[in-house]
This record gives structure tokens, C-alpha cells and sequence, in this order.
């Protein structure tokens, strides 16, 4: 007799191929949130798992700071282009010109910024759900989201009044101006993402593997040092996150473990050149992924604050 | 950590449940804690806020309450999940709450998990929330329950106070005779006694430690597989004007919910009855031979049928209930009461319907496990009701599929999800009329 069983990542798959496809039934206007990252690079593929041979049902979408590693967004212009998927993006610098984003004085980190132009594009193409690669383990305040997660007109998050999430039954229904955020990597790992990567042979941006780069030392993380400041007619876009004299400056063999912006992304130290050897690091590491992002430091809190104001 | 990469390849997913302080979070901050799965970052955090409202302790809590108001009240307001692995499984905990106004989230933890936990604190033994814990796991078809007696430090590792707890115990589970498997574990989650490696404060107990146990249940039969259920999810066509294979290509994109099915098999689509079969089973990773529950795939069948979102198709045997009146055991999770004549929309499968509410047999009373009558069903009641569908929904009894027994009741207008539905067995079973001449 065969044995009809599936190890955890086929588990975890056809779970995320229902969450797509129940979008894809429930919604008029999916988009799915791609960032070049590793996570949404995840999700492409349980897209065509979900869809094929018709076109993905939705179309790309992403919120730029400004301060991205060019590495990235060729990467992620690529992929969409290979998957005939139409890539939509907003950018910080366009809200800030339109006056719906208005940057803190002094704070030159533009990742809260990027809730308002999210939730403006939302508007703008009238989105109803947004598919993101964001799971429980990464934070605290993440392990109580759903799969699918309300929002409400103002694209608030409220983790006392979430919808009951029971067996496979996903509440999709939504009135005018409202809007939903699904993660089908909720129960995903870190790790279960590198396997997943290295199953599908999945294709990665090169800044996930060990590479010479220049950082500088602050806040204790190595930051990569950001690109000159080429067009000097326009105020420097890196301006107080350029190296100060009194900071450790350094060449050094790097590679990133998650992908905020340039500036809230902290270089770690790593000869892993594969992803078998970055599966290796993983299970042996000895801080979190997100120990390596500026953005979460802030407060044991952060995270939560930033998901009650609309951040994916 | 201790994992390596020839990783485990099972996955277990359980629920914690007891009452405010029986230690659910201290018992999943120590297996976290203890099998190596808590990284030093998020010691540190720990530390930090030790230093601020612990007075110096590390609070192994604060590791799982993740939100502000959790950390400052000392209390779990929602199911939190967290996820750790050892070199021989992966796991997926639900951290549900005790408190007894958030039975809403309990029944959420549950209901997608193999096995719960029931923590039981040793020197106040079995409570209601103790029976209405396990009751729910019971409700909710759990195949696999363990009862942690925690706190054991407490009663100075009393062989007979466990004893004890554990025949009082034992003197109801025979009324909820479901559980496959019952475990009763004497531990001290604060100190990690029998949580994670066995204690040698209980020399009597013979049995494996928490974790030990959760690594060996056997959990590889919970899937149903007897007879085919596929829901259709979507349906694919690429409508692809340049390639002529594509052109015609119909695809019904779902999950299995239930059983095998084979290429060349003969199905059946419900609730309109038409025949087919199976032509090809498409996936993204080539056609397949044969499919089981709980894999996703995409069917082409022989014929073009009209099928969309919502209709199941199910295999030539074993066919399920097809109607539109329906009894079924209800956990309710809305302050507005469910009451007679209330309409809703009850969404079950891919299928989303209007449903009225005809009556309301009882509700259980959580002392006594019993049903009692009722008129109504109020927050965090569970109760028997009986409903009417506007079109007819094709399912089975609960107790033998969880993905086609099981529906959701929605409220129209504030979209809120009020209730869990688990279906009694239909009262008529889908059958051909003029069986003679359809073959």
C-alpha cells in the first residue's frame, strides 16, 4: 500500500496554495505585495503553484523608500517581467511630492513612511486585499495575526478585534473602503523559507550571499555604506545615514538575512555563499532574524505600533 | 540550537488551554526555553524587561505575550502562535487563553490543531475551565489530548494529588469518548521538571516527559481518506489566445478535503449531480498519477461541465449529505445572541450561503457536559441548533470530516465571523434518482 503523506514544507504549501486561491475566489481586486525579498520570492512560486497555466490573477505590488539596494529592485523588476505579471510601484519621494506623506524632522529612516503610500495605492487602484509574505515567527506581534487580517477604512489594524479564524474557513467579506491583508506564510518559519528555496530551487537576490561590501559600524550592526550622493542639485536622499568620522568604517565579507532598506538593514558577517550553507547558519544562529533590523529596536513594541497603523 | 539540516519531516500542531494561571505561556516559554529554540536577542529582550517589572527574574511569559497590554496585564488576550522544531518534528503551538470570556479563541487555537494540552494546576485541581477545555477539544474532534498537572512543585510532587486529579478526570472523559489518545503528565513548568527531560522529583511517574511525547504521538492516520471530497476553489482558465492547448483549457483549481483520487476515476460534482471523469490531474509540477487529502491540485475533467466556486465533486462511493436543513453543535463567539429567526451567512467550504436559524435545541451545560434547553445561545455558549440554507450545501457529519462538516456564521452588514458550526450527520445522503438509468 502507498503512503499518502506529506512532510511539513508540502504541508505548509498546499496550506498556502488554499489561502491564494480562496483571494483569488473571494476578491475583485488582489494585488500581492513583492518585494524582491526572500519571503515574497516564496510567494511567486505558491502563486503559480495556485494559478498556472492561467496568469497569476493579480497584478505586483510595491512601496520603495528610496533607499533600496539597486541589487534589489532589478531583481524584482525581472522576476515580474519573467512572470508576465504587471508590477505596480509607489514610492516614498512621490507621496512626500504629493503631500500625503510628511517625513518626521531629523528621522531619515523612511520605513514608517512607506504605511501612508501603501495604504494611498490602496486607494488608488481600489485594491481590496493585499497578499504579503509576512509570518508569526519573525515578532511578537505578529505571532497573533491571521491569515486573513482586517483592516479598516483607515487600513488600521486591531489586534483585540480580530475575526475568530476556524479550521480553513477564511472570513473574506468586506463593506466599501475596507480592505484585507492575507500572509499565506503565516506558519512558515525562517527556515521553512530557505528549505522551501532550496527545494524549488528558487532564485535569490546575490545580497543574501556572503559578498565584499562597505559598512560602517553604528546602533551595534554593520550598515552597508549608501551610494555618493550623484545628483548634488538635490538635497542627499542619505542624508544622517552617511558614515560619521568617529564611526568604525570597514571593508568587510557580508551578506544580508533580511531585507529592509539600506539603512535599516544591518550587515551580518558570513561566508555562507550557497543556501545550503545559509540553511547551516540559520539552524545555527544564535539571534533572531530580525535582531538585524534597525527598524525593530525601537521598542519591545514597535512592531505592534507600526501594525495598528496600517504597516504590513 | 540542536537542529540539522537532514530536518525533521513531520508536523504537530497543538493547542495550550487552561485557566488564567495555570502557566500556559511559562510551559511554552520553557520548551522553547529548554529545547534550545530561543535565541539570544530574545533573551536579552527578556532580560530587559526583567529588569523593568520582574524585579530582576526572567519571566518565561513574557516570551509569548507578545502585546503591550498582555506584558503590563500578565495576561494572553489572543491565540498567538509560535513555532519551534526539534531533530524529530516541527511544531505549531497555538497559545490559547484561559480567561472564560475568550472561548472564541480557544475554539480557533483548536480547531486546526492534532492535540491539545490541557493544563491543570495541582493545588486547585479540576475547575470548570478544566471541563470546558477539554469538552471543546472534545468538540472539536482533537484526536490526541495530554493533561499537564503543573504546579507540581506546589504540592510537594504528591504522587496522590496527581492520582487524585487524574481519576477526577478520568470520570468524564468517558461522556466525551472521542479522544484517541489520553496522557496525564505531572509537571512544573517554572522549573521544567517533566516538560522538556523527566524529572527526578517523580520517581513513581513512569512516563515520557511533555516534549517526548509530542515528538513520538503517532498522528500520521489524522487525515480523513474515505471517499473523495473537492471542493472547487476557482476555476482556471487561461483563455490564452496564442497557445491552442491553453485555448481550452478548464481547469478546477481546489484542495482535497477528503480521500484520493486517480486519473481515469469517475466523479461526480455536487450538488447538480452531473458525471464525469478525471481526465488529467494538472499541477505546477507536472501531471500526477493520483492525489490524496490534504494536497492542492488542479482537475481537468473529460466533459465541460458548468462548475464553479462552491460546487464539490466527490468520487462514485461513500457520497455525502446533500440539503438544505442541517443540525449541528454551534460554539458561539458574538456578544448578540444566536436566537430563532435570526438570519446569517454561513460559509461552509468555498461556498458562502444565506442560512436562518429554525430553532435552537439546547445548550450544554459545561458542569455536567449535558445538553440543556435553551432559546437562545449567548456568548461563549455552545448549543445545538437547527438551520436552513437558501440553497443546498453538500456535506458530511463533522465527526467524519472536519473540512466538510465544519461552517462559519458571518453577520451581514458588520461582516463579523459570530460563530463555529460543526455538522450532525445529514439526514439524506446524495443519491441518482433513477439510479437503473444513469449507469
Amino acid at each position: 500500500m502507498s503512503s499518502y503523506h506529506l512532510d511539513h514544507l508540502q504541508y505548509l504549501e498546499t496550506e498556502a496554495i488554499h489561502v491564494m486561491r480562496e483571494v483569488a475566489g473571494e476578491f475583485e481586486r488582489p494585488a500581492l505585495l513583492f518585494s524582491g525579498g526572500k519571503d515574497s520570492i516564496c510567494l511567486l512560486r505558491l502563486a503559480e503553484k495556485a494559478f498556472r497555466p492561467a496568469e497569476i490573477p493579480m497584478p505586483f505590488l510595491n512601496v520603495e523608500t528610496g533607499h533600496e539596494f539597486p541589487e534589489l529592485i532589478e531583481f524584482r523588476d525581472r522576476r515580474a517581467k519573467e512572470l508576465g505579471a504587471k508590477l505596480i510601484v509607489r514610492t516614498v519621494e512621490d507621496g512626500v511630492a504629493k503631500g500625503f506623506v510628511t517625513p518626521k524632522p531629523g528621522v531619515v529612516s523612511r520605513n514608517q513612511l512607506q504605511t501612508p503610500v501603501l495604504l494611498n495605492a490602496i486607494e488608488e487602484f481600489q485594491f481590496d486585499c493585499c497578499i504579503g509574505g509576512a509570518r508569526r515567527d519573525e515578532e511578537k506581534a505578529r505571532a497573533k495575526e491571521r491569515f486573513f487580517s482586517f483592516r479598516d477604512a483607515f487600513g488600521q489594524w486591531d489586534p483585540k478585534n480580530q475575526r475568530p479564524e476556524i479550521w480553513n474557513l477564511y472570513n473574506g467579506r468586506l463593506n466599501q473602503g475596507e480592505n484585507m491583508r492575507v500572509f499565506p506564510l503565516s506558519n512558515w518559519t525562517e527556515m521553512d523559507v530557505w528549505e522551501y528555496i532550496k527545494k524549488e530551487q528558487l532564485e535569490v537576490p546575490n545580497i543574501y550571499f556572503s559578498h565584499e561590501r562597505e559598512c560602517f559600524r553604528r546602533g551595534g550592526q554593520w550598515l552597508p555604506m549608501p551610494p555618493e550622493h550623484a545628483d548634488t542639485t538635490k538635497p542627499d536622499p542619505y542624508d544622517g545615514a552617511r558614515v560619521k568620522p568617529n564611526e568604525d568604517r570597514r571593508k568587510l565579507i557580508v551578506r544580508v538575512r533580511t531585507i529592509a532598506d539600506m539603512i535599516s538593514t544591518g550587515m551580518i558577517e558570513s561566508r555562507a555563499d550557497s543556501v545550503d550553507d545559509i540553511i547551516g547558519e540559520v539552524a545555527a544562529a544564535r539571534v533572531t532574524e530580525r535582531g538585524s533590523r534597525a527598524d525593530d529596536k525601537a521598542s519591545e513594541a514597535a512592531m505592534e505600533d507600526r501594525k495598528k497603523a496600517g504597516y504590513f | 540550537m540542536t537542529q540539522k539540516t537532514n530536518h525533521p519531516i513531520e508536523l504537530l500542531r497543538f493547542n495550550t488551554c487552561g485557566s488564567v494561571d495555570d502557566g500556559k505561556s511559562t510551559l511554552i516559554g520553557r520548551l522553547l526555553y529548554d529545547s534550545k529554540n530561543i535565541m539570544e536577542d530574545q533573551i536579552e529582550a527578556l532580560e530587559r524587561s526583567a529588569d523593568i517589572t520582574g524585579g530582576g527574574q526572567i519571566n518565561l511569559a513574557n516570551l509569548t505575550d507578545g502585546l503591550r497590554a498582555e506584558r503590563e496585564q500578565g495576561i494572553t488576550i489572543d491565540v498567538a502562535y509560535r513555532y519551534f522544531a526539534t531533530p524529530r518534528r516541527k511544531f505549531i503551538v497555538a497559545d490559547t487563553p484561559g480567561h472564560v470570556q475568550y472561548t472564541r479563541n480557544m475554539v480557533t487555537g483548536a480547531s486546526t490543531a492534532n492535540l491539545s494540552v490541557v493544563l491543570v494546576d495541582a493545588r486547585q485541581g479540576v475547575i470548570e475551565q478544566t471541563r470546558r477545555h477539554t469538552f471543546i477539544a472534545a468538540t472539536l474532534g482533537i484526536p490526541h489530548i495530554v493533561f499537564a498537572i503543573n504546579k507540581m512543585d506546589l504540592v510537594d510532587w504528591s504522587e496522590d494529588r496527581f492520582l487524585e486529579i487524574r481519576e477526577e478526570i478520568e470520570s468524564f472523559l468517558p461522556r466525551l469518548d472521542i479522544f484517541r489518545d489520553v496522557k496525564f503528565i505531572p509537571i512544573s513548568a517554572l522549573n521544567g521538571d517533566n516538560v522538556v527531560e523527566p524529572s527526578k522529583h517523580t520517581p513513581w511517574y513512569p512516563g515520557p516527559s511533555l516534549l517526548y511525547h509530542l515528538e513520538t504521538v503517532h498522528i500520521a492516520s489524522d487525515w480523513a481518506m474515505t471517499g473523495l471530497r473537492f471542493p472547487v476553489q476557482w476555476v482556471n482558465r487561461p483563455n490564452n489566445p496564442t497557445d491552442p492547448k491553453l485555448h481550452d483549457f478548464r481547469g478546477l483549481s481546489g484542495q482535497i478535503a477528503c480521500g484520493i483520487v486517480k486519473q481515469g476515476d469517475g466523479v461526480v460534482v455536487l450538488p447538480s449531480g452531473l458525471r464525469s471523469t478525471v481526465k488529467e490531474i494538472w499541477t505546477y509540477d507536472g501531471p500526477q498519477q493520483e492525489a490524496f487529502c490534504p494536497q492542492s491540485i488542479t482537475l481537468v475533467l473529460e466533459h465541460d461541465l458548468d462548475i464553479s466556486r462552491g460546487d464539490m465533486i466527490v468520487g462514485q462511493d461513500h457520497f455525502p449529505g446533500v440539503g438544505s436543513e442541517f443540525q449541528a453543535r454551534v460554539c458561539w463567539m458574538n456578544p448578540k445572541p444566536l436566537a430563532p429567526g435570526r438570519k446569517y451567512l454561513l460559509k461552509h467550504t468555498s461556498n458562502t450561503v444565506q442560512a436562518i436559524v429554525s430553532g435552537v435545541n439546547g445548550r450544554v451545560d459545561m458542569s455536567t457536559c449535558e445538553l440543556k434547553p435553551a432559546n437562545e445561545l449567548a456568548l461563549n455558549d455552545i448549543g445545538d441548533i437547527r438551520l436552513k440554507t437558501a440553497k443546498p450545501l453538500v456535506v458530511d457529519a463533522y465527526r467524519k470530516n472536519r473540512l466538510t462538516g465544519s461552517f462559519i456564521l458571518i453577520e451581514q452588514g458588520t461582516n463579523h465571523t459570530l460563530g463555529a458550526g460543526m455538522l450532525e450527520s445529514p439526514a439524506h445522503k446524495f443519491r441518482f434518482e433513477n439510479e437503473e438509468f444513469s449507469i
